[in-house]
């Protein structure tokens, strides 16, 4: 079931051409049942979790690799999977009216059906390596939705420098996560969760930490990786909705709460946390204050909230915790509600620039309805939960064990730039004067509202009713990043204290801070652009630029289009590695014993030595090709004297097949002519004896070496009683050892698929005038 | 390329239908004696590489039908096709299945995922030569 759960994405995403054909217009209300249904299917499992309990579901997939299709489901993954389904519910709606009569609709939703079932599989996944293929799809998804528009030569430049931060930051998670294995000697998250060894007096867990830090950094845009996150908007906006508020951003902070309770027990855990969390969430409350596109704004106050998060896991406190649970589900629900809202106004309004918005509280007003109530919850106002949750956030900063005085006063300068983003969110396009858009302002389609009303109205009832989703999964969420079961007792009100005074003066700060919007914006700008110029940002693209230059230059060395270079290049690197790996390693032994070879061992190997000499010394193309196919058939005279049939039949046939396709290819070379000088003939002569000797030794002295025990009389053995054949061979290529074989003709198909449009593309480059 | 002298006209046409024959021979009888889906695949291949020498890559289009990428792909699809018997009832992948059918009078036959995946690797290898040759002579007309 929870297989299926996991993987009925991807089996959708197949189904969606026909379905498209059938639904038409509906189709986002017809996709929208499977994760509506995903969504009720993970509520069934709340009672079973809330005891604290961790389901562990468990499919093999590659046992011997220790790789298996593991699920855990417990408070935690409950919270990220239900967030995943129920918001992608909506998104799904809101997609069929935002992009309709989208030439790429149907194509759009394939990818976001993947994107969905990968996220759902990363937060769901036990093991370690599922979850890394997890982790991984959704960089790729990502790639692809936020390159969606790709005949945009800027959605295509910003999708691949998402991919390369995200996909660059999973290989040293890769890293982090081998170190891990190596570490606990588990592949499964929940084994490395039960355990009570302390992983942080391991010699490697400094760089597992390391790793498995930057991994995440990358994915949930902390500093200074940050800067991906806002060029993400070239997406449609519907992926931007999923992105910011369910998915892909928040796999790097699952992850950190995921292992917090193995790994966190160590300053540099905490401590690299902390500073990088609060870092970026000053970073992001600046950026999104001095941003004026309304997707901008809001994707930088994602980049602060994710900043937020970070840093609660690093306090790591009972409280942080729990405010951490709390913001995220907060902070999911307002930006998810705020992003369809920002697709509502450009769609109606044709411009994405708050500065050209003003007065659509006439000509929109449910829209307005619901902006206010989610912009409430994002500044934080009661009682709304973002209310919750930033209390939550204060009261915890300030009894942090560590930096407590720092952390409360960044937190509060970054929510109060996030009250005067909320104005300029809600108060800039609603009201004051009306001022004209490229289009004429009117209310969104239902579809383009359901998803933002119902999102707002959960955070006022969660809001209103702390103890709703409290009691209903919160805690358990809360128990599995502590590690200690946790009781969490949320309320909208607790009296006259420290951080509501502090909220207090935010709000305050804030609204002045809005008031003075316009007034800011110019300078903040040059500020800005005079800072992007040293930023990481502009890092990224040197590096880039570095990587073109090298490349190109050893291009120029190495693959400068010469065979004959590359085969002298290879032949040499190759066999003189072997030949000093052979002689340190092994010694030479150059005793041969002849004495009981047959007259036509001998003969055979007359044949293949003077066939050989024949090949390289005549002028016929043809004889030398004939001749090394009767190098070939010498050898397959020698496969079948000693008795192995099959080999001997492959290489008869290989052959035969080999000096037809030569043939073939040299009726269409020019005439013979000189192509080379005496004096490379002479340098490919020594090389290419220096290869034969090389390899003639090591055949030698392969009879010799034994590192491990042969593993024939394995098959020997066992063929017929594991695979019911006789011919070892063909029992070895299509049983033992199929993946092999599995392998090998993807490889056969990858090479006719090679040459067929070589020469496809050679016949059309000649057809053309 | 199109040869025009009788003898291979009609040494092709005797020929081919017998190695193909042999190619499945070898194919099925693979499991326990020499043979198998690789050694069958490039005798079936032989076998159509004759017939092209003979009478040009367009007639052996035709008399193939199918296009030999295609050929390919289905081979592909063979084999991955063979695994899921074992994933559908929750083994490990790859791991073989058996099923033996009685035959009329005595012996039985013996069918399984291996054989399904050694039918894949012959028609892989099949389709790989054949866009090889056809696709080499077709360039040169």
């Amino acid at each position: 079931m929870m297989l299926l759960a996991v993987l009925s994405g991807f089996l959708l995403a197949i189904a969606v051409p026909v379905l498209y054909r059938l639904a038409g217009n509906y189709i986002g209300w017809v996709l929208a049942l499977l994760p509506a249904s995903l969504t009720g299917y993970f509520l069934n499992l709340i009672p079973s979790i809330t005891g604290g309990q961790t389901l562990v579901i468990e499919h093999q997939w590659m046992p011997s690799l220790g790789v298996s299709l593991d699920f855990m489901v417990d408070g935690l993954s409950l919270v990220f999977a239900l967030l995943i389904s129920a918001i992608g519910t909506f998104i799904l709606i809101y997609a069929g009216s935002y992009l309709k009569g989208h030439r790429d609709l149907g194509r759009f939703y394939v990818i976001m059906l993947s994107f969905m079932a990968s996220m759902l599989g990363l937060v769901l996944s036990d093991n370690l390596i599922t979850f890394f293929v997890f982790w991984e799809l959704t960089s790729i998804t990502s790639y692809l939705l936020i390159g969606f528009n790709h005949e945009d030569a800027e959605a295509r430049k910003f999708a691949l420098q998402g991919l390369f931060v995200t996909a660059g930051g999973g290989l040293v998670l890769m890293a982090g996560l081998i170190l891990l294995i190596f570490m606990t000697g588990s592949y499964s998250f929940s084994d490395i969760l039960a355990s009570d060894q302390p992983l942080h007096e391991h010699s490697y867990y400094v760089g597992a930490t390391v790793c498995i830090l930057i991994g995440a950094f990358t994915k949930s845009a902390q500093v200074p990786f940050h800067f991906w996150l806002p060029n993400a908007m070239a997406a449609p906006t519907p992926v931007s909705a999923f992105l910011h508020s369910a998915t892909m951003v928040k796999a790097g902070v699952y992850l950190l709460a995921r292992l917090n309770s193995s790994m966190g027990e160590h300053e540099l855990w905490s401590n690299a946390l902390m500073f990088f969390g609060a870092a970026t969430m000053l970073t992001g409350a600046y950026l999104a204050f001095s941003s004026t596109g309304i997707k901008k704004v809001l994707a930088y106050s994602t980049i602060m909230a994710l900043g937020t998060l970070t840093m609660l896991i690093g306090v790591g406190t009972e409280k942080a915790t729990t405010a951490f649970i709390c913001f995220l589900v907060a902070h999911s629900l307002y930006k998810g509600a705020l992003f369809m809202i920002a697709g509502a106004l450009d769609h109606e309004t044709g411009t994405k620039d708050i500065t050209r918005m003003g007065g659509l509280r006439r000509a929109m007003p449910n829209t307005a309805i619901i902006t206010c109530l989610a912009a409430l919850s994002l500044a934080g106002l009661p009682p709304l939960f973002g209310f919750v949750a930033k209390e939550l956030l204060l009261e915890s900063l300030l009894q942090s064990p560590s930096w407590s005085l720092v952390l409360v006063t960044m937190a509060v300068v970054a929510s109060m730039l996030v009250v005067a983003v909320a104005g300029i969110v809600f108060i800039k396009p609603f009201f004051g004067p009306i001022s004209t858009t490229p289009k004429h302002p009117h209310e969104a389609p239902f579809a383009m509202l359901v998803g933002p009303a119902v999102l707002s109205v959960i955070a006022l009832v969660f809001g209103v009713a702390p103890f709703l989703p409290g009691a209903l999964v919160l805690d358990a969420a809360v128990s599995s990043i502590y590690g200690n079961s946790v009781e969490t007792a949320l309320a909208l009100w607790h009296g006259v204290n420290v951080p509501l005074m502090l909220s207090a003066v935010s709000l305050l700060a804030g609204t002045m801070l809005f008031a003075s919007w316009h007034k800011l914006q110019p300078a903040l700008d040059t500020v800005n652009s005079s800072v992007s110029r040293v930023g990481p940002e502009a890092g990224y693209f040197r590096f880039m630029l570095g990587i073109t230059q090298v490349a190109s230059w050893q291009t120029r060395l190495l693959q400068n289009g010469v065979l004959g270079i590359y085969l002298v290049t290879l032949v040499l690197v190759t066999f003189g590695l072997v030949g000093y790996t052979l002689l340190t390693r092994h010694g030479l032994d150059l005793s041969f014993d002849f004495s009981n070879g047959y007259f036509y061992e001998f003969g055979i190997a007359l044949l293949i030595v003077a066939s050989t000499v024949f090949a390289s010394v005549t002028s016929s193309r043809l004889g030398s090709v004939a001749s090394v196919g009767v190098q070939g058939f010498g050898v397959a005279l020698i496969f079948i004297h000693f008795s192995a049939p099959d080999l001997g039949i492959t290489q008869l046939l290989v052959e035969t097949l080999t000096v037809i396709l030569l043939v073939l290819v040299l009726f269409r070379l020019p005439p013979f002519v000189s192509l080379s000088s005496p004096l490379e003939r002479s340098r490919d002569l020594t090389v290419a004896v220096f290869a034969g000797t090389v390899m003639t030794l090591l055949m030698l002295a392969v009879l010799d070496i034994q590192y491990f025990e042969s593993i024939s009389s394995y098959y020997i053995e066992n063929s017929y009683e594991l695979a019911f054949g006789k011919n070892i061979v063909n029992v070895i290529l299509v049983d033992f050892r199929q993946l092999d074989t599995l392998g090998e003709i993807f490889v056969l198909g990858l090479a006719a698929l090679g040459v067929y449009s070589m020469l496809k593309l050679k016949a059309e480059e000649q057809h053309k005038p | 390329m199109n040869s025009n002298t009788l003898i291979l006209h009609t040494a092709a046409l005797a020929i081919m239908p017998l190695q193909l024959m042999f190619s499945v021979f070898l194919l099925l009888r693979g499991h326990d004696e020499p043979g198998g889906g690789f050694i069958g695949g490039l005798v079936a291949a032989s076998a159509f590489v004759l017939y092209a020498f003979a009478f040009g890559a367009r007639p052996t289009r035709r008399l193939m039908r199918v296009n030999p990428r295609d050929l390919l792909a289905a081979g592909l699809l063979f084999g991955l096709a063979s695994t899921l018997p074992a994933l559908l009832s929750g083994q490990p992948m790859l791991t073989a299945h058996w099923w033996q059918l009685p035959l009329p009078g005595e012996g039985y036959l013996k069918l399984s995922t291996v054989l399904i995946f050694d039918i894949g690797v012959y028609l892989a290898v099949l389709g790989t030569l054949m866009t090889f040759v056809i696709g080499l002579m077709e360039s040169g007309e």
